[in-house]
């Protein structure tokens, strides 16, 4: 019944935790190396959600805090994707939740003080439950850019924060989605810090104008992918440790 | 395939995560998901984990998300009545609180909770382990793992409950796990 443990993760592929370039790493990262040890049972559970969780409209950022009759300024967008393991194995009923800042590129938060307006029709929140194929969609409004404290003259890229959950809590992963052709994708060091370019790339969604909806809404294409499992990996992996 | 790479949950991940929290009003029903571990009768113990999160200088990290999943006290996950998973925000002091149960042992290992940490400047979720003070931990291979900086896993008991500090740099770090 049990399947096979996760394969370990390739700590390369992320982030280190001091990266010069982005300031809030300089007193927030870790001195020490991570301590590595094989997932337990602890590790490969993980919580249950389903889409009975969800309300009608929390997979639409665009009227999901809006007055009635009213809806979000900016361009409209459907992000959609797939969620799979590295084994290419699609994900069913796995929790994504996103925020994001509105199409001026201000945060729905007491502590962003940018010029850019808010939008009262606009909160920033949302989350979908993956499909029995592993999709998931939800409709929102394009994000602005905006700029960060960070010593410079520092602007975040068009983005969209991702939490996703797997079958077990080793596979917990947040992540930024960018926005094909955004020049700050280069420019900003919380994207570079990721070491491998095809990395980076793999946050970059793409135009699906198969998708996009004629005189309505056009489509993103952003795929995830969480740890796969590893049948060979049972270095102190035993039931109950 | 690659795992996609993590980033920063940012400065505002409590607008996405713990909208009630954030001031989102209406959002989800007003229900922050994760709030409420102890959804029926669970035998067991009840006890509030509490703590706060600090950086190098000793600043409290108050744009920090704290989660939390843990074993019931008869030692399964999220038997009927008690979810094993939590989530809070840091507070404006970087404090957190859960409501929930002690966890049971499972075989060889000592009753634990594990704690995932996600904020501005933390590229990658950080994981580690919370133990408690009262119990004998010595043959857990998790907490033998950690060595002499084992205590920083080491919550000390309180009234009502468990207290953990965590410190993500300086001479209290704590250990934190690649699992």
């Amino acid at each position: 019944m049990a399947e096979a443990p996760f394969k370990p993760r390739d700590l390369r592929a992320h982030p280190p935790p001091f990266y010069p370039d982005y300031r809030s790493t300089h007193f927030r990262a870790p001195s020490h190396a991570l301590l590595h040890y094989a997932p337990t049972a602890t590790e490969m559970a993980g919580p249950v959600f389903g889409q009975g969780m969800l309300g009608a409209d929390d997979d639409d950022l665009i009227v999901n805090y809006a007055a009635a009759g009213q809806a979000a300024l900016g361009p409209r967008i459907l992000v959609h994707g797939v969620l799979r393991d590295q084994d290419a194995r699609p994900m069913p009923g796995k929790l994504i939740e996103v925020w994001q800042a509105n199409a001026g590129g201000r945060y729905r938060h007491k502590k962003d003080g940018y010029l850019a307006p808010l939008d009262p029709n606009f909160g920033g929140c949302g989350r979908c439950v993956t499909g029995p194929d592993g999709t998931y969609s939800f409709r929102t409004i394009q994000p602005g850019p905006y700029p960060w404290p960070n010593g410079g003259n520092d602007w975040r890229p068009a983005h969209i924060h991702f939490s996703v959950f797997g079958d077990g809590f080793a596979q917990r992963l947040i992540t930024q989605m960018y926005f094909e052709g955004d020049p700050h994708i280069a420019l900003c060091p919380i994207v570079q810090s990721i070491p491998d370019p095809k990395g980076i790339d793999t946050l970059v969604a793409r135009l699906d104008m198969g998708q996009t909806v004629p005189m309505d809404i056009r489509a993103y294409r952003f795929d995830i992918t969480l740890r796969g499992r590893d049948a060979t990996y049972f270095e102190n992996f035993k039931d109950g440790t | 395939m690659k795992e996609t790479p993590s980033q920063t949950a940012g400065p505002y991940v409590h607008i996405g995560c713990v909208p009630r929290f954030a001031g989102l009003r209406g959002m989800y029903d007003g229900q922050d998901l994760g709030a409420e571990m102890i959804t029926g009768e669970v035998a067991g113990t009840r006890i509030s984990f509490i703590g706060a999160v600090y950086d190098g200088e000793g600043a409290p990290v108050t744009d920090a998300m704290v989660e939390i999943w843990q074993a019931a006290p008869d030692g399964t996950f999220a038997p009927e009545g008690f979810t094993s998973w939590g989530r809070q925000p840091a507070d404006a002091q970087g404090a957190f609180r859960f409501e929930t149960l002690k966890p049971g042992a499972m075989g060889a290992q000592a009753p634990h909770i594990l704690v995932w940490i996600v904020a501005r400047g933390i590229g990658l979720g950080l994981t580690t382990r919370a133990y408690f003070a009262d119990e004998d931990n010595s043959s857990d291979p998790v907490y033998q793992r950690a060595g002499s900086r084992a205590q920083t896993l080491v919550a000390r008991a309180v009234e009502g409950g468990y207290h953990l500090d965590i410190h993500l740099q300086g001479p209290k770090e704590t250990v934190f796990f690649d699992v």
